[in-house]
């Protein structure tokens, strides 16, 4: 119609919709069905981790810090214990170091799979996807359970070492967890890589390296736009120099290359546990570490690389028994930043999957 | 009989029969579901939780009627019978057998259409009377859908009725005695299932109330009552159209074992592979993501159109050569 006005209208996705992975609010602008503008509203799962380890010594901030990225919480732990090691110049027992690594894995592998399988569901599948990968985390919760007698929030990292050494059988159950992880992993491609799944993901949220660097993105979503980069490898923490695994990137930055660098990397966690699991030597599992602990005037910058990309620790001390500041840096939060860019144009349902795609877990974006 | 008392009587045995259809529908949705999943499904009440859908009923009777303040109330009252009546209406024309039906219309495949073109008249002010961004949005996505469904699926039909030269599902179905169409026409069975999915909003074309989006689109201002008469609607033009392709395609009655013919009462064919056709409606939702709405209606008006009408012209040329 000649003269006719038209106008957008805003919409309030969330917090509380079935689709935004907890409880994040998105004002979103939309002309028709395409979304004009879309801003993420944070602060409704807040809780204060980092004001919170402020006041307690340094020990009892583990159980915090463990709730923030509540799919893997055992990389929360490893980053802020090696914080405090950096600190405080703890050595980390040999022993201790492959079971983190062995338990960082599984936690990479159930992050990537549950990641997966919502954003099948956020595509608009029913939930059996979804379902798929929540059946196989259970049985991760299983082990995590049997090793550290907790199953969502292991609590089971301590400065130097790990808290309980590895139960009897415990490594030929992770052996046959991985088996049957590896089996269900074809069986769920197959079930997902389906032509609908081509046509919604491919050319959707387009990122080029620069882009990405410019948002700060990290993790799965920088590698998928073809840079090489990973800190396992690049700057190996803990113990990962000496396994043997790719880095897996893609060319096309777009939702399809993101799920592929994702699935591709449980492939390369299945190998790194394998390598864990045949090495792991026999020892203490935890190095005397003096009580209270007081870590010299200073402070440290610590990152590993989390299922979502750098999870970083900044921590103060001002020489008494409690941190002095605890901040996190953690990768939902930095990589939800570039929601806004990226959905400018597309449809509501891509808006969905792009903020399903980066893979944000609520308790990890507000602390 | 006096006409009235045959509508009476029809009506006293039909429609609890296929509320009952409806309600056996939505069960065995939740089981195949839960199936696929991995899940259990209903299982507490009765055997295999048959009466699931009993308390169900009961509990969206016993619900609070919420009709929103800033709502059209006129229509938002209206909008659920738009849906539910013509879904159950599409019923007098389906013939069960050679002589089960409500009615033998000439014109039974035009009734049929005509009735649930009305249907999305009935989601749109559902849309727009709840006072609310997301059934708006799904409004609007079932009118650009249904409307360009509508036409590939009657070109679908087509191919059927062309073959036996009536527009009457019994004698559509009495044609496909010794030939089922399924055979004699693959693509337009193909087209036809996969424009009825979108007429029906179901998944992968479940737009209108996707979810993951627009968490239950035009209904989602709906409780109790009004919302189960939409579900009723739903579910039972789900069942018109799975017995429509029956109709249609699969020789309706017609057993597929020719050695079996007579010795099974032909209803029993025509329910089981109605139910086929629900089943594998069902494992699709089980297992597809959702296109989004600008891919569906390119889908519609660039691939199914240009197709449907090169069947068409094909079937037509076929004919013509043979008939003449």
């Amino acid at each position: 119609m000649p003269g006719a006005k038209t106008d957008t209208i805003k919409l309030n996705i969330g917090p509380q919709h079935p689709s935004t992975h907890g409880v994040l609010y998105i004002k979103a602008e939309l002309d028709g069905e395409i979304v004009k503008n879309a801003e993420p509203q944070l602060g409704y799962l807040h809780r204060a981790i980092e004001k919170l380890s402020e006041n307690r010594y340094y020990h009892q901030a583990l159980p915090a810090v463990d709730r923030c990225d509540y799919l893997c919480p055992n990389l929360n732990e490893l980053v802020y214990c090696m914080a405090v090691e950096k600190l405080a110049g703890i050595k980390v027992a040999e022993r201790a170091e492959y079971i983190r690594v062995i338990m960082a894995e599984l936690h990479r592998i159930t992050g990537h799979m549950v990641w997966a399988g919502s954003l099948v569901n956020d595509l608009g599948a029913m939930f059996t996807p979804l379902l798929y990968s929540v059946r196989d985390r259970e049985k991760l919760l299983d082990l995590v359970e049997k090793i550290s007698g907790s199953r969502m929030f292991p609590n089971y990292n301590r400065f130097g070492g790990v808290k309980l050494d590895i139960p009897e059988g415990w490594l030929q159950d992770v052996l046959n967890y991985i088996d049957i992880q590896e089996k269900n992993l074809v069986d769920f491609r197959n079930l997902v890589e389906s032509e609908i799944f081509d046509v919604r993901t491919k050319g959707v949220a387009k990122l080029t390296t620069k882009q990405a660097i410019n948002f700060g993105l990290t993790g799965p979503l920088l590698r998928a736009t073809g840079f090489d980069w990973d800190l396992r490898r690049d700057e190996p923490y803990s113990i990962y120099d000496r396994f043997d695994f790719n880095v897996i990137t893609e060319k096309d930055g777009d939702l399809r290359a993101i799920y592929n660098v994702r699935i591709a990397e449980v492939t390369e966690s299945f190998k790194i546990i394998r390598q864990a699991v045949k090495d792991i030597p026999a020892g203490p599992i935890c190095n005397k570490v003096p009580s209270p602990l007081r870590p010299d005037k200073g402070d440290c910058y610590v990152r590993i690389e989390s299922s979502k990309g750098e999870l970083g620790v900044y921590l103060v001390s001002d020489g008494s028994d409690k941190p002095y500041r605890l901040k996190l840096r953690t990768p939902s939060f930095c990589n939800l930043r570039a929601v806004q860019e990226l959905v400018k144009d597309y449809k509501l349902a891509d808006l969905i999957a792009i903020v399903g795609s980066i893979d944000i877990v609520l308790g990890d974006v507000d602390r | 009989m006096s006409p009235l008392v045959r509508l009476l009587v029809s009506l006293a045995i039909s429609f609890p029969l296929l509320l009952l259809n409806v309600v056996f529908i939505i069960w065995f949705e939740r089981k195949t579901l839960a199936d696929i999943y991995g899940g259990i499904g209903p299982k507490h009440h009765g055997p295999f939780g048959l009466f699931q859908l009993a308390f169900d009923g009961m509990k969206l009777i016993a619900k609070e009627d919420v009709i929103p303040a800033k709502a059209d109330k006129m229509l938002f009252i209206i909008a659920p019978f738009l849906v539910f009546v013509p879904a159950f209406m599409t019923f007098a024309a389906i013939p069960v057998y050679n002589n089960i039906y409500a009615r033998n219309f000439d014109i039974g495949i035009f009734y049929i259409f005509g009735a649930t073109t009305l249907i999305p008249v009935g989601i749109i002010l559902a849309g727009w009377a709840s006072f609310n961004k997301y059934s708006l949005l799904g409004g609007l996505r079932s009118a650009a859908q249904q409307i360009s469904y509508e036409v590939p699926l009657l070109m679908a039909t087509l191919g059927a009725v062309m073959l036996s030269g009536s527009l009457s599902l019994v004698e559509i179905v009495k044609a496909q005695s010794k030939v089922w169409f399924i055979v004699l026409q693959p693509f337009a069975f193909i087209f036809f299932f996969i424009v009825m999915l979108a007429e029906l909003n179901r998944a992968p074309f479940d737009m209108p109330q996707a979810e993951s989006e627009l968490v239950a689109g035009y209904n989602v201002e709906y409780t109790g009552m009004r919302f189960a008469f939409f579900m009723f609607g739903e579910y039972a033009m789900l069942l018109v159209m799975s017995a429509l392709v029956t109709i249609l395609f699969l020789g309706g009655w017609n057993s597929p074992i020719p050695a079996l013919n007579g010795l099974v009462p032909g209803i029993t064919w025509f329910v089981l592979k109605t139910y086929l056709i629900v089943f594998i409606i069902i494992w699709i939702r089980g297992t597809f993501p959702r296109l989004r709405v600008d891919q569906l209606m390119h889908f519609s008006w660039k691939v199914l159109l240009p197709l449907n009408l090169a069947n068409l012209l094909i079937t037509s040329a076929i004919l013509t050569v043979v008939y003449l």
